[in-house]
Parts: structure tokens; C-alpha cells; sequence
């Protein structure tokens, strides 16, 4: 893909998150997606391709009464909605669909017209992973970091550090669901979940829905939003199973997808002004910091504890308060994506000033998939 | 009402030798003949190489703690807290089990701690590799 030739046009989430017992899972999708075109002035007859994940677009695209000539029914856990935008800008830049729709919706809280695929006792993980008492995700996306905690001597005040700085993020977002202020000996007292996470480090379970509309370059000049330019995109798989991941210490589909990102985009990490790193759980900014080059190895704990990361820091992440303290559905990806539009039309709550790149990073499954997004608010 | 239990697997073809060897008391892993590779879990090829000429052989049991958590959920036929673990075998193959025969706090769960696999029978079909601290270990 060339860098800026297609842009973001339309974003919004849910007209509420958090606990919504009276809206179905595919109603928020449309609910997002009612928002996201009211957001750039189209109607369902203007969209011609639909992405989503967890559901079928054929589903999406019925409900909303869309025709498409292009959908995407890429499932692979929470970064879902960044490989659902880099497969859209190749469409569009090969013409296959004019202006796409990516919708998301979860009640992962409240569990109303729930739409996830469970584990199945015949698949791999089903025979060599469930009988060991693994539930959800607290149980499998956490079992790495003790490995990773002895190689480099990352403490467990390090990864409280990491939700007790998002959650100052939180506090300037009225959007989010944890906003009182928590201290490193707050975390370290909340309830053992699977040891060493404790519920502070482990993110929120909430219901919510985003939807993303991207166009042409060309295009965007006629919509009404600012448009935010993609510059560059990668994505990869690792494996479905946590204990057959590679390396404990780093994820290959992190390196892989931030390798070709940063590749297509033409930058360097200097030049990265904002970031989001999907946070399921505290040590996934730790792997994310390094995985995708901002840091070296084992240097990611000290980095967030000095406060690089934090409100004035020199490279501010999760401003939205991410999945430990903003909200978290499930497969989150779609409110990082959110987050790096909303900087990058200079509208979030906690805005990083004068900021011109930022760099929205995922994860599907337990280190099992990856998504990277580079946006800018300048055509390069 | 019968007790709840843990998820039992449901071989497939390619796994069956895996669980056939379980049952009377053998770790089953795979070893490609054209390059030596030695995997886990089951299929019939190499991961390494493709190749389809692979062959089933009796791994000694022998493991290291590579990694793990101490779950403190309810779950199913568990009675927290218990280790959720991944072992190092030996040959190679790393696997997920929980570690038994030892509490289940961090003092006792040590990284690269000696371990020896046990096997539990779920039913006349089933028996799951656990592990143990190695007999003779400090």
C-alpha cells in the first residue's frame, strides 16, 4: 500500500460502554455503525464492502442493509478490526470496493446475543490446553511472564506501575469506566486472579461496540472529518495455543506485523508521536514496547516506571486508559483503533498535543495474533 | 448431580497414538525420520520440514518448569489454587500440564525445577500427563 493513499473517514464507538444489559451484540455493531456514518455524512447505500469479526459481515451487512462488493470476515481474536483495515486498503487501492465498513460489537459483560465460538474438546487446544483447568483468557495470556520476569528481572511492582499509569490516563477520559486514581500497593492488594496478576492488572469486562469507514485519499477531500491517512499496516499469527508460543519472552507475531508496518510506512520510532498497545493484561505493553522497537529487550518495565509512557511522557500511551482501565469488550482492538483516530483528529479527551503519527498496535487470541496500524493526520 | 469435571479431550486420528500411550502409562511424542525433529502436539508430518516420514517414540518423561500461574478461579474439577504450567520436555516439545505432588505457591513452584511426568485417568479412555517434582531433586 502507498503511504496516505487511503484515509479513515469515519469512526465512532457505541453510544454508550460499559454495562448495557438491554442491547444485543449486533446491535451494537449497528449502533456503532449508525454512529460511524452519521460521523462522515454516508448512509448504508454509499458503503459497498463490510468487515467484522467474531460475527459474519453477511450478518452485518444484512441488519445494516448494506450490498457489498467486498467483505472480510477475518477472525482472529481482538486485533481483528487492524488486519480488517489494512485487507480494506488493499481492496479499495485494487478497486474491488469503494468505501468499507468495519464493525465491531460485544456484550462481553452482559452476554446478550453473545455470537463467540467456544473451544471445542477435538481441536488441539480442546486436547492439550482446556483439561489443565485453563479458563479464559486471565489463565493463558498471563502464563509467559514469569519466564519473561526471570530472564530480565521485570518485578511485579513493574507491572502494576503499568495499570497505575493508565489509569492516570483514565482519569482525564469521562468515557471511561475506571477513573479514580490507584496506587502501585493498591495493585499489589487486589484479589490473586492467576498468580502474579491480581484483578488490577487484568483488564475490565465491559459490553460496547466502534465501527471505522475508510475511502480514498481522493475521496476523503469531500468528507467532513478530518481525514486520517493510513501509512502503513501489518499483520501475522504465531499460534492458537499459549504453550507452544516460540519465545515466552517476546511474540513473533508482534515483531513480524510492527516490522512490516514500520516498513510500509517509511518512519522511524522518533518520529511516533502516539501509541496504543492492546492491553488485555499489564505485560502486554512490556512485550509490545519491545516487540515492536520503541525499547530493547528486558528494558520495558524501567521505561513505563520512569514515566515515559505517562501523561507528559515523551511517548504517551493508551490515552484512552486502554482495556485495563477505558473498557474492554473482548477483542478491544477496535477502541485502540478509536483512540488513534480521535488523537489524530486532535479531538481525544486526554489529546496529545501537535501529535502526527501514531502507531495502534493488537493482539488476537493469547499472543496468537497481531495487528499493526500506522495513521497520520498528514497526506505524506 | 454428578460432580463437575475437567474438559475431557476428544482424540482425533492424528492424535490417537498420543492418548493410546497415555492410557498404559507412556508419553508419546514425534520425531521426523528426514531431519530428527522431535514435536508435540500430534500430527502426522513435520512441522520443521513437511516431511510425512515421521515416527511415534516413548519420550523418557522427563521435564523442566519453563513457565506458569497459579490459577486462583473456580474452574471445573479444580479446587484453586492450582498451577496451570508449561514444561519443557526433555526432547525438546514444550507442553502445558499442571504440576502436582508439591503446594502450589511460587516458593515451591521454581523456574527449571526438575520434573517427572504421572499420569491421571479421567475414565477407562483417558489419562492426562501431569508432572511432579523429580524424585531425588532438592
Amino acid at each position: 500500500m502507498k503511504p496516505g493513499s487511503i484515509a479513515i473517514v469515519g469512526a465512532a464507538e457505541s453510544t454508550e460502554l460499559g454495562v448495557l444489559p438491554n442491547i444485543s451484540e449486533i446491535q451494537l455493531h449497528a449502533d456503532a455503525a449508525l454512529n460511524a456514518m452519521r460521523d462522515c455524512g454516508l448512509k448504508p447505500s454509499h458503503i459497498d464492502g463490510v468487515a467484522t469479526a467474531a460475527t459474519q459481515p453477511q450478518a452485518i451487512a444484512h441488519y445494516l442493509g448494506i450490498t457489498p462488493t467486498w467483505v472480510d470476515g477475518t477472525s482472529v481474536g481482538g486485533c481483528s478490526f487492524m488486519l480488517h483495515v489494512r485487507h480494506a486498503a488493499a481492496a479499495i487501492e485494487s478497486g474491488l470496493c469503494k468505501t468499507v465498513l468495519i464493525t465491531h460489537g460485544e456484550s462481553g459483560r452482559s452476554g446478550i446475543g453473545l455470537t463467540r465460538a467456544p473451544v471445542l474438546p477435538a481441536s488441539l487446544a480442546g486436547q492439550f490446553e482446556l483439561p489443565y483447568g485453563t479458563f479464559g483468557p486471565p489463565t493463558m495470556f498471563t502464563i509467559p511472564v514469569l519466564r519473561y520476569m526471570k530472564t530480565y528481572g521485570l518485578t511485579e511492582e513493574h507491572l502494576a506501575n503499568v495499570a497505575v499509569i493508565q489509569r492516570e490516563w483514565a482519569a482525564m477520559n469521562p468515557r471511561a469506566m475506571a477513573q479514580a486514581p490507584i496506587t502501585v500497593a493498591d495493585v499489589l492488594a487486589s484479589k490473586m486472579i492467576a498468580w502474579p496478576f491480581r484483578l488490577l492488572m487484568c483488564c475490565l469486562v465491559t459490553d460496547g461496540g466502534g465501527a471505522l469507514i475508510l475511502t480514498s485519499a481522493e475521496r476523503a477531500r469531500d468528507m467532513p472529518q478530518r481525514p486520517v491517512y493510513l501509512l502503513g499496516s501489518g499483520e501475522s499469527v504465531e499460534t492458537p495455543m499459549i504453550s507452544q508460543m516460540a519465545d515466552f519472552t517476546s511474540s513473533r507475531a508482534f515483531r513480524v506485523s510492527a516490522t512490516k508496518a514500520f516498513a510500509e510506512a517509511g518512519i522511524d520510532h522518533a518520529e511516533v508521536d502516539h501509541l496504543m498497545i492492546y492491553d488485555a493484561f499489564a505485560h502486554l505493553p512490556i512485550y509490545g514496547l519491545e516487540d515492536l522497537g520503541f525499547v530493547g529487550r528486558g528494558e520495558a518495565g524501567a521505561f513505563i516506571a520512569e514515566r515515559n509512557t505517562a501523561p507528559g511522557g515523551k511517548l504517551p500511551m493508551n490515552t484512552n486508559g486502554g482495556g485495563l482501565s477505558y473498557m474492554h469488550s473482548g477483542m478491544y482492538g477496535m477502541y485502540a483503533l478509536q483512540e488513534s483516530v480521535r488523537q489524530m483528529r486532535g479531538i481525544a479527551p486526554a489529546q496529545v498535543p501537535a501529535s502526527k503519527i501514531s502507531v495502534c498496535h493488537g493482539v488476537g487470541g493469547m499472543f496468537a495474533a497481531s495487528g499493526t496500524i500506522i495513521m497520520g493526520n498528514q497526506r505524506p | 448431580m454428578a460432580e463437575a469435571k475437567r474438559a475431557r479431550p476428544q482424540p482425533t486420528p492424528e492424535t490417537r497414538h498420543f492418548w493410546e500411550g497415555a492410557k498404559h502409562g507412556e508419553l508419546r511424542l514425534q520425531r521426523c525420520d528426514a531431519c530428527r525433529h522431535a514435536y508435540f502436539p500430534p500430527r502426522p508430518f513435520c512441522p520443521a520440514c513437511a516431511s510425512r516420514e515421521v515416527s511415534v517414540f516413548r519420550a523418557s518423561g522427563r521435564a523442566t518448569l519453563y513457565s506458569y500461574v497459579i490459577s486462583h478461579r473456580p474452574a471445573p474439577g479444580f479446587v484453586p489454587p492450582y498451577s496451570i504450567a508449561v514444561v519443557e520436555l526433555e526432547e525438546g516439545p514444550r507442553m502445558m500440564t499442571n504440576v502436582v505432588g508439591c503446594a502450589q505457591t511460587p516458593a515451591a513452584l521454581v523456574l527449571d525445577m526438575p520434573l517427572e511426568v504421572r499420569f491421571e485417568a479421567l475414565d477407562d479412555e483417558i489419562s492426562l500427563p501431569l508432572f511432579a517434582p523429580a524424585a531425588g531433586a532438592p
